[in-house]
């Protein structure tokens, strides 16, 4: 199965390549456009066949490894 | 002194700091591989080089962070071994939890190389009893994510405690929070910084203002 792993900056931490993409944007005529965050994909493969036992497996990796958690929120996607 | 400098894929101040170590403290000093599990015997100081590791790949420092030899560095420093991390290096102590707070990609997306003016913030440490507190120095920082963040609690624990050892004299390039340039773990035996003492060690780097860094430690661990 596969799980998808969303790691964005926490809020009230800068975000200076959201910003620079907000600017970007409006350069390009977007308008409106009153925040950006970036944060990363990351999907998973996993031999595991159970959706919650899956779930419990990539929260470990996330907490070990994937995110740090000082600066750094996660989703899970089990799909 | 007994010093061991880890080295890892993408490391590139590895050899810097090994010389400045031999140069300046006088300390033998051994090249540890990332894949070793143990560090040699009889260390007073394992030191975590600049440069990329990993290719800064996932977050700056969070692979090597992971690395076989960085369970046998927590154990040395959490036996009040000392453990100093330059740039990568500090990423990589503040990754394995052990110093805290975290360093984000700077402030004005630049990658930033250059001499800095620093403020020594504290001389009660292994690593700055050389300079007093209030001294100048002038050393070179080199990185692309070198702004140091830390919760409130965190921030007031560091400052309450003295363990913030460097400041950036002139405003933090980087856009460090408090203008953070090193710190200092509780039993202030573990430092991270930004800025390259390495760098600044012998008259041809156009400074020598990180050499006493280096005398401090060996001053610290003579006897050790």
């Amino acid at each position: 199965m596969k799980a998808r792993v969303h790691v964005s900056l926490k809020t009230g931490v800068l975000d200076p390549q959201g910003e620079a993409i907000r600017h970007a944007l409006g350069t390009l005529g977007f308008e409106g456009v009153e925040g950006v965050r970036q944060g990363k994909l990351i999907e998973l493969e996993l031999a595991q066949t159970d959706p919650a036992a899956a779930e419990a497996e990539v929260k470990k990796m996330c907490e070990a490894l994937l995110a740090n958690p000082v600066i750094e929120s996660y989703t899970i996607e089990i799909a | 002194m007994r010093a061991a400098v880890i080295v890892f894929p993408g490391s590139n101040c590895d050899r810097d700091m090994q010389v400045a170590l031999q140069a300046v403290a006088s300390a033998p000093v051994e090249m540890v591989w990332h894949k070793d599990t143990s560090l040699p015997k009889g260390l007073d100081l394992v030191a975590l080089p600049g440069g990329f590791s990993f290719g800064d790949h996932l977050r700056c420092g969070a692979i090597a962070g992971k690395s076989p030899i960085m369970r046998a560095v927590s154990d040395f420093a959490h036996a009040g071994g000392h453990v100093l991390g330059v740039c990568n290096g500090f990423q990589i102590l503040t990754e394995t939890g052990l110093l805290p707070g975290a360093l984000l990609r700077n402030g004005n997306l630049k990658f930033l190389c250059k001499p800095v003016a620093l403020t020594v913030k504290t001389s009660a440490s292994p690593f700055t009893s050389a300079w007093n507190a209030g001294d100048k120095a002038m050393i070179p920082i080199a990185h692309h994510d070198g702004a140091y963040v830390a919760d409130p609690e965190t921030l007031k624990a560091l400052e309450g405690e003295d363990r913030v050892a460097f400041t950036y004299a002139d405003g933090a390039p980087n856009g460090a929070v408090h203008d953070i340039a090193g710190v200092l773990s509780e039993n202030r035996r573990v430092l991270g910084m930004m800025p390259h003492p390495e760098r600044a060690v012998d008259a041809a780097h156009g400074g020598t203002d990180g050499a006493p860094l280096f005398r401090s430690l060996a001053d610290a661990l003579v006897s050790a």
